[in-house]
């Protein structure tokens, strides 16, 4: 038997807001980050994208440092951070881990228009500013695991912590929209034509966004803790390096592995935040997989129709809003669904509803046929 | 409970030195390029996968490396598809990122293509073990500035003490402008060896 371990403090970066409130206010209302994007320096034809403005970064920056100092994603992880481990009273400690998942990092450092350094691409640079920032003892780890770094980084933190590596974790995870990105998904006429449509019959692709996320990892509660970290898994597909398995293969057993460890059965499972990209073979994968799983009546959410996909973020992001849900027992609308799109059934979330959620299951899927799920539970009180 | 770990089987290119378990597979000349080094090797094994010559360099890397450990060692296929595979490196896939944005960077010029994109990620040679394999084991691919022996034996440590796998293919892979090296080795309850920070770092560190 594992010691258990808790979520205690977490914050949000995003075109939605820079605050947990700010963000679960705009989905209750469903406002989506997504806009038409007229950046010529990114791709020459408009394109979706939900994107946070430098300007606004820099002036939330002021009260940490000097924004010239830093590239965006640093900022954006910095603010994060900084929010969390000041809400948790963490104290660092050798025993405090810092764990940063990002899947490109700050990959705009390679463009020649840029002002940085290109070393600042390296990813133990990144971790090296966050790490000096802060005061952390140890060498940060950096996940960098495609579109799952984010969630899988939670796993991480939980696997160490009930391994004595560390007592505690600060996970911190972030992704930007680049020219490279953007181009990227692109030629693969991977972008969608308008806000990206998760599960829908009509979605035609992605819509790229930027955000960053962090959240404090422990084997302690404090007073405010009511998640637990139940289940975890991340499996690969062993199928295509950039093609979804036909048969969800991967997703399958990376979610089998996380309800077995938690000993938690299908149906007691009351909330899925999937990845949901909204691409024809990414959702139609899910739905195998989910139904694999016999998960077909859990409600669930793709949060990408408000963040876009927003990469190696988006695993915490969404689990950070999936853990709102579980305080307010409420669930989020998946904006950007109208009519079923994938061959298996899914019980798509189509307008807030106030519902127990106990228990909450996030997945990802990405590139490399990787895959992972994290179980999350409600803390029981002691009266 | 003994889910001790040993490590069963190694193999390491350094230097244009292919090693394997302590033995030389194949010294390759190391002032040509690496994609010819790594043709070299595969011709040299008499490997038969086409889907070789379309990976970038990391993923040739990563492929041949634990191409040459897999075929050293005993590994039924019940135990491959539960394998877990712990990676990592300093420069993530910025080799390849290099080029892609070197597709981009003018108007004049600008060839981005979707197959020089895909290997845009570090763990798409892991992806690419996982396939040759049938690896659906745990994955994750990790960024440090060094080589970094601890953490490697903490984290598939906590693997099997969760009952996430019972081996664990772990190691290092690194491609940059600089050069490149690899070092990756099977821990299992199998073999002698034990799994220390002291024994992977002797075992990395070319003599």
């Amino acid at each position: 038997m594992q010691k258990p371990v808790y979520i205690q403090e977490a914050s949000l970066i995003t075109p939605l807001g820079f605050s947990v409130s700010e963000n679960v206010s705009a989905i209750e209302k469903e406002q989506s980050g997504i806009q038409e994007q007229h950046c010529t320096d990114i791709l020459d034809t408009p394109f979706y994208a939900a994107m946070i403005a430098s300007e606004k970064i820099d002036a939330a920056f002021e009260k940490l440092g000097d924004p010239s100092k830093f590239m965006k994603l640093e900022k954006m992880m910095l603010l994060s951070v900084a929010e969390t481990v000041e809400k948790s009273k963490l104290h660092i400690s050798e025993k405090t881990a810092l764990i940063i998942a990002t899947t490109k990092g700050s990959i705009d450092a390679l463009d020649p228009d840029n002002s940085f350094s290109e070393e600042r691409a390296y990813l133990p640079v990144l971790g090296k500013k966050i790490q000096s920032f802060f005061g952390f003892k140890e060498e940060p780890i950096v996940v960098s695991n495609a579109c799952v770094s984010g969630i899988l980084a939670v796993a991480v933190a939980k696997r160490l912590i009930q391994n004595n590596v560390c007592e505690n974790a600060v996970v911190v995870a972030g992704d930007l929209v680049s020219k490279f990105t953007v181009t990227g998904f692109n030629t693969f006429q991977a972008l969608s034509d308008g806000p990206c449509k998760p599960y829908s019959k009509y979605r035609n692709g992605i819509s790229i966004g930027e955000a960053a996320a962090s959240v404090v990892v422990s084997s302690e509660k404090n007073k405010n803790t009511i998640i637990e970290v139940v289940g975890d898994g991340s499996c690969n597909d062993a199928n295509h390096i950039s093609g979804p398995s036909r048969t969800g293969e991967g997703l399958l057993k990376s979610i089998q592995s996380a309800m077995k460890e938690a000993k938690i059965s299908a149906n007691n499972i009351d909330l899925i935040s999937a990845h949901g990209t909204a691409t024809i073979y990414n959702d139609e994968m899910e739905a195998i997989a989910f139904n694999r799983a016999n998960l077909q009546q859990v409600p669930l959410h793709s949060l990408k129709g408000y963040y876009g996909h927003t990469l190696g973020a988006s695993g915490l992001v969404e689990a950070i809003v999936g853990f709102e849900a579980m305080k307010q027992n409420k669930l989020f609308t998946s904006l950007g669904y109208d009519e079923s799109g994938t061959s298996k059934p899914l019980n798509i979330i189509q307008k807030v509803e106030n519902c127990t959620v106990n228990t909450f299951l996030k997945t990802a899927s990405g590139f490399g046929g990787s895959n992972a799920a994290v179980l999350f539970k409600k803390v029981a009180f002691e009266q | 409970m003994n889910n001790k770990l040993n490590i069963q089987a190694w193999c390491s290119v350094q230097n244009g030195m292919v090693i394997c378990n302590g033995k030389e597979i194949i010294t390759v000349d190391n002032k040509q390029t690496f994609s010819a080094s790594a043709k070299q090797v595969y011709k040299d094994q008499h490997w038969e996968y086409p889907k070789f010559f379309k990976m970038d360099r990391l993923s040739k890397l990563t492929f041949l490396t634990a191409e040459i450990l897999m075929n050293e060692v005993t590994i039924s296929s019940e135990e491959k598809e539960s394998l877990a595979v712990v990676l990592s490196n300093k420069s993530a896939s910025l080799d390849t990122d290099r080029k892609y944005q070197d597709s981009i960077n003018s108007i004049e010029n600008f060839y981005p293509s979707p197959a020089v994109f895909v290997f845009t990620l570090p763990n798409i040679g892991m992806g690419e073990v996982c396939i040759r394999h049938k690896i659906q084991g745990e994955n994750a691919f990790f960024a440090f500035d060094d080589f970094n022996p601890l953490f490697l034996k903490q984290y598939a440590e906590s693997l099997t003490q969760n009952n996430k796998a019972k081996q664990v293919l772990c190691g290092w892979t690194e491609i940059d402008e600089k050069g490149y090296n690899s070092f990756l080795y099977l821990a299992s309850p199998n073999g002698t060896l034990p799994h220390t920070e002291e024994s992977i770092k002797k075992l990395y560190t070319p003599s």
